[in-house]
């Protein structure tokens, strides 16, 4: 073989690996979501999002108890964490050289890798075990916990992506340091910062492990985040561990709809991104 | 400096044996015996231990355009942005002398970095335009400094897009993003964005070398027009275009003011031997 075909071979074959571990790689996750499809979507009903669950052995009920919990811990864990987790985050950009930023990153960086399980039997006992009953609000600061590091991270390397250029307009046109951080930079960052916001929130919507310690789940629906409440993932898994067919078929379709929620929350930051204007035209 | 002769160097360096410097009768003819705007006296800078600005001592006269040519690493751009403080951005950085601003030395205790940065504009190497919309660009200064009643904003937008022969390319698209424009429009906004905080003067550090020819002469012309409002002080690489726009040129080499005087006498008869070198492309 002359070294031109040898060369063009090697080529070919490289490529031929890159498409394998592509498939291998995306296999997963539409296996995932095929499944899911063929098996839940035939107990999806509008009844299904309307209702709360019915007696085990009867047929019917929906999860709407479900989905108002996912929302309402899932709603106050960001109104928690994306503000601490973006000014942590502005605050390591900002002063990136402080002792403060270097043990900010290294803890965030730390609380990224931890198991989402640690988080709620920490939750359990510093705010469960204290208060003597599960609570909503309880698995809200477990989820909180779980997305400000995540937060913090995005926000810092997405400050840190604006050019200094723009910051040395503002600063030449008389703008105060901390003018500049809130109006331009942030401004500019804030796009991609919504979207490491949403991804957040997603992530932390589809945790199950930090609510069993914590939000507990429940049959009934409720809105008093300072009692039990359900989640989808705690239903998926109550409702897959049980001994009933129909109940694994609404866990099927609970983990469905769970899976259609962190979709249209990914999708909804995909649009925030690309309405990013550049910056250099 | 033992910058290597590029061919580049040989072309922005050769100046025509028929120059003309529009610039440099003007000078002499209405800027005889005005006050200057910006006085430097044993002004010395330094980056941690390297010290990069040498006891410069010289002035720069009220509404007239300056030129500060010299090689990289000069020390010209840390000049120029010493004027409005830029290098506070940098740790660790130190100066001693004076740099006197419009009576006050910039370098003082207590100065009001706010308000000296809004009498002396900047125009940076690469347009900068915030992400927002043209409008907002030019009406961030004054409205954050307060300089003008709100009702008046739009009036004087209108007015720094005029300035900065930029009106009629934009004016139908005031509230469109400013990102949109053109490298040249961009730049031209930016230095409207620099008078719409009313300056005295205006720091230009090669405010055209990312624009192609066209967008040059524009800003060049532009310059010319701004000169009898404003005192500019522009640093560039492009010894063709200090000859085309200032008044009085400056030539710095390695930290020190080697030789200043009227743009025409530095281009045609330069004193100092170094200076002769660099207009003429033997080094730089």
């Amino acid at each position: 073989m002359n070294p031109r075909a040898y060369r063009r071979f090697k080529s070919h074959v490289m490529v031929g690996l890159m498409g394998v571990a592509v498939l291998v790689a995306v296999l997963p996750l539409l296996a995932i979501l095929v499944s899911l499809t063929l098996k839940g979507a035939s107990s999806l009903s509008l009844a299904f999002f309307t209702n709360t669950p019915v007696p085990a052995g009867e047929t019917g009920g929906g999860v709407l108890h479900a989905i108002v919990g996912t929302l309402m811990i899932v709603g106050i864990a960001s109104l928690i964490g994306v503000p601490i987790g973006i000014g942590a985050g502005i605050y390591c950009a900002e002063y990136p050289a402080s002792r403060l930023a270097g043990i900010t990153r290294f803890v965030s960086d730390v609380l990224n890798g931890t198991p989402s399980i640690v988080v709620g039997v920490f939750v359990w006992t510093v705010v469960v075990a204290q208060q003597k009953h599960f609570s909503a609000f309880a698995g809200s600061i477990a989820l909180a916990i779980l997305m400000i590091p995540m937060v913090t991270r995005t926000t810092e390397e997405l400050i840190k992506l604006v050019p200094v250029s723009l910051r040395e307009a503002a600063l030449a046109l008389g703008y105060p340091r901390w003018r500049t951080s809130l109006t331009i930079v942030l401004r500019t960052a804030l796009p991609g910062i919504v979207t490491g916001a949403l991804l957040s929130v997603a992530r932390a919507a589809g945790e199950t492990a930090p609510l069993l310690f914590t939000a507990l789940g429940s049959q009934y629906l409720s809105f008093n985040p300072d009692q039990p409440m359900a989640a989808l993932p705690l239903v998926v898994f109550t409702y897959a561990s049980g001994p009933y067919e129909e109940w694994h078929q609404l866990a099927w379709a609970t983990a469905l709809v769970l899976i259609l929620v962190v979709f249209l929350l990914s999708v909804a930051a995909r649009l925030a991104t690309r309405q990013r204007f550049s910056s250099n035209g | 400096m033992t910058a290597p002769h590029g061919p580049d160097a040989r072309i922005t360096s050769a100046i025509p044996p028929r120059t003309v410097f529009p610039a440099a009768e003007d000078f002499r003819s209405t800027h005889g015996d005005e006050a200057p705007c910006i006085t430097v006296r044993n002004f010395s800078f330094w980056y941690g231990t390297h010290q990069v600005l040498h006891d410069l001592t010289f002035s720069v006269p009220q509404r007239a355009v300056t030129a500060v040519i010299g090689p990289s690493g000069c020390g010209k751009s840390t000049f120029l942005r010493s004027i409005n403080r830029m290098n506070d951005l940098i740790p660790e950085t130190r100066a001693t002398g004076e740099l006197i601003v419009e009576g006050r030395n910039v370098y003082e205790r207590g100065l009001d970095l706010v308000a000296h940065r809004q009498r002396v504009g900047m125009v940076f190497q690469r347009p900068n335009v915030f992400p927002k919309s043209i409008y907002q660009n030019v009406a961030y200064g004054p409205t954050l400094n307060a300089l003008i009643p709100k009702a008046d904003v739009p009036d004087l937008v209108e007015d720094c897009l005029r300035r900065a022969a930029l009106w009629d390319e934009v004016k139908d698209r005031l509230h469109s993003p400013a990102t949109g424009l053109s490298g040249g429009q961009q730049q031209r906004l930016c230095i409207a964005r620099a008078l719409g905080n009313q300056p005295s003067t205006l720091l230009m550090d090669e405010p055209c070398s990312a624009l192609d020819p066209g967008a040059t002469a524009k800003v060049e012309e532009l310059i010319l027009e701004l000169k009898r409002d404003y005192t500019i002080v522009i640093v560039t690489h492009n010894m063709q275009q200090a000859a085309r726009v200032s008044s009085l040129t400056g030539f710095f080499e390695s930290g020190v003011l080697v030789e200043m005087g009227p743009t025409r006498q530095i281009f045609t008869a330069p004193t100092h031997e170094r200076t002769e070198a660099y207009i003429t492309g033997r080094f730089g």
